[in-house]
């Protein structure tokens, strides 16, 4: 299991935001977290990253605790999160952003090698690198994001809404992208998502939460079929 | 000539007061504080360069002296007095102004240690070269070989720091922290460190903008020298003028106030001194709050 959480409890001060929740996640799995908004589900992912600090529970990846670790460690330990709202840093071009990603690593031949692999993903980028991120369109700066922290080599890659205010063809292509990462670059990725179908479709293991608890956890294709996610979270 | 006289008046002391802005947008940049103790740190930072220049006796070996022992202090002040003052006053009322307040409080500790250290008295530092203007068609100008040294000086130092911030991998860090914490601690920079380092290279700029003011004007300095409540005062508003988010914002923003404080000095009343670069502040402040360069244009450097 490279990537298992158990009864986490988070609170925002008074509010208890995530209760006990516990899952596992196997290397090179797709799964994808939905719910209804403040179900919990941005707040489990930013535990996952060190944004957040639990109030009790455990976090362990790769073997090892990761409690309580600063997000830039985390980076360095295969984790890259790609916070909701296109994370990107509008004032620096698209070739600093990507460049970000990367800055921790020291060997610059690396540098350009990475830059050249996300651009083979990701070819807009490519055609857009010295232009400022603000004038990007809002799914280049969702595959800007992406494709910044891809720059980090990651093992564990957390999406927060990647498709969130994204045109439904822009979506598609990108849900495309997410699932090949899984799938071709052995990529485990953990995927928050409004758009409850379109993530259960591309995911191998789906996750409900509702108030801060797990209600479902089951194989994605048997969620889809489940008469109950269907009419609470698919909408028929 | 008097006109060309004039402008080179002004962009030297605008050279001076820029880098006293650079040192507040760095610092602005980096913790979103306001440091007032900016002319504590740049008079402690020339006793440092006094001391230096008494003992080495070369106000080139002084200078860079000067800046380490600058950006020493503001380093510790960011360590130990903001972070800690940042996490505990992160609530309530208290919390937008407490660090600002803090600086204000470190000011006078600081001229205060000062005093105490050194005393009170008028202390010298003699510039390099003389402060003799030019003679230029039998005319003799302000302008001096000393005025060219410092301009020449801060010129160079401010292209370095423009290489620095556009060219190096800890200018990207510099840049991406200021403007999006939260990205940058997932890219997996340290953020805590650049933070100190912004603090650290406006210390530098601060003690170089210090020694400067001080040869620049009579060489005389004292805990209570008047020219470093004029640095502090100007470089403020050269960082306002600037939008305070800017770096060349605060080049330009120096440079401007430096000419047009000259210009009315020279041509309509030197008595205006002290009362010029306020009403340029409320000016600046009630036409373009913003600064002259808008945020969004100025956040490119």
């Amino acid at each position: 299991m490279s990537l298992s959480v158990s009864n986490l409890t988070i609170h925002h001060g008074a509010i208890c935001a995530l209760n006990s929740v516990s899952i596992a996640v196997p290397t090179g799995t797709l799964a994808a977290i939905i719910g209804s908004n403040g179900a919990g589900k941005t707040t489990l992912l930013r535990a996952l990253s060190g944004l957040n600090k639990p109030t009790h529970g455990s976090i362990s990846w790769m073997g090892e605790s990761i409690l309580g670790a600063k997000p830039e460690n985390l980076v360095r330990r295969g984790i890259s999160h790609v916070s909701e709202g296109k994370s990107v840093i509008a004032e620096l071009t698209v070739h600093e952003n990507l460049k970000l990603g990367a800055i921790w690593r020291r060997n610059k031949g690396e540098l350009s090698e990475s830059i050249e692999q996300v651009v083979t993903i990701f070819p807009r980028l490519g055609e857009r690198l010295s232009q400022r991120a603000d004038t990007l369109s809002g799914g280049e700066r969702q595959m800007l994001a992406i494709g910044r922290a891809l720059m980090s080599k990651p093992q564990l890659l957390l999406l927060d809404e990647p498709s969130l205010g994204l045109a439904p063809l822009v979506v598609e292509q990108i849900f495309q992208i997410v699932r090949d990462l899984a799938t071709s670059m052995r990529i485990t990725i953990v995927l928050v998502e409004q758009n409850a179908m379109g993530a259960l479709k591309i995911a191998d293991l789906g996750i409900v939460l509702n108030l801060g608890k797990i209600v479902a956890v089951d194989h994605a294709d048997a969620l889809i079929a489940n008469p109950a996610v269907r009419a609470a979270y698919l909408g028929y | 000539m008097q006109l060309l006289n004039t402008i080179l008046i002004g962009i030297t002391a605008g050279s001076i007061y820029s880098l006293m802005a650079i040192a507040f947008v760095l610092v602005w940049r980096s913790t979103r504080v306001i440091n007032f103790a900016q002319a504590g740190m740049a008079l402690l930072s020339t006793y440092f360069g006094y001391e230096a220049v008494t003992r080495i006796g070369s106000f080139w070996l002084a200078l860079p002296i000067a800046m380490l022992g600058g950006a020493i202090i503001a380093a510790l002040v960011e360590v130990t007095l903001m972070r800690s003052l940042v996490k505990h006053a992160s609530t309530g009322p208290i919390a937008a102004v407490a660090p600002i307040i803090a600086t204000l409080g470190l000011l006078g500790l600081l001229r205060a240690v000062i005093a105490m250290v050194w005393g009170g008295q008028n202390l010298v530092i003699f510039p390099p070269v003389s402060n003799a203007g030019f003679t230029v068609n039998g005319e003799v100008l302000v302008f001096s070989p000393l005025k060219l040294l410092i301009l020449s000086t801060t010129l160079v130092l401010m292209a370095l720091l423009s290489l620095l911030f556009q060219r190096t991998n800890l200018g990207l860090s510099l840049r991406a922290s200021a403007y999006a914490p939260e990205i940058s601690h997932l890219s997996g920079i340290r953020v805590d460190l650049i933070r100190t380092l912004g603090w650290a290279l406006a210390g530098a700029a601060g003690a170089v903008a210090g020694i400067f003011q001080t040869v620049n004007g009579n060489g005389n300095f004292s805990p209570d020298s008047i020219e470093f409540a004029l640095l502090l005062v100007s470089g403020f508003i050269a960082a306002v003028i600037g939008g305070l988010d800017s770096l060349l914002g605060a080049v330009i923003g120096g440079m401007f106030l430096g000419v047009v404080i000259a210009f009315v000095l020279i041509y309509i009343n030197s008595g205006l001194f002290f009362i010029a670069p306020f009403i340029i502040l409320l000016a600046t402040l009630f036409i373009r709050p913003q600064g002259i360069i808008g945020v969004r244009a100025g956040r490119r450097a």
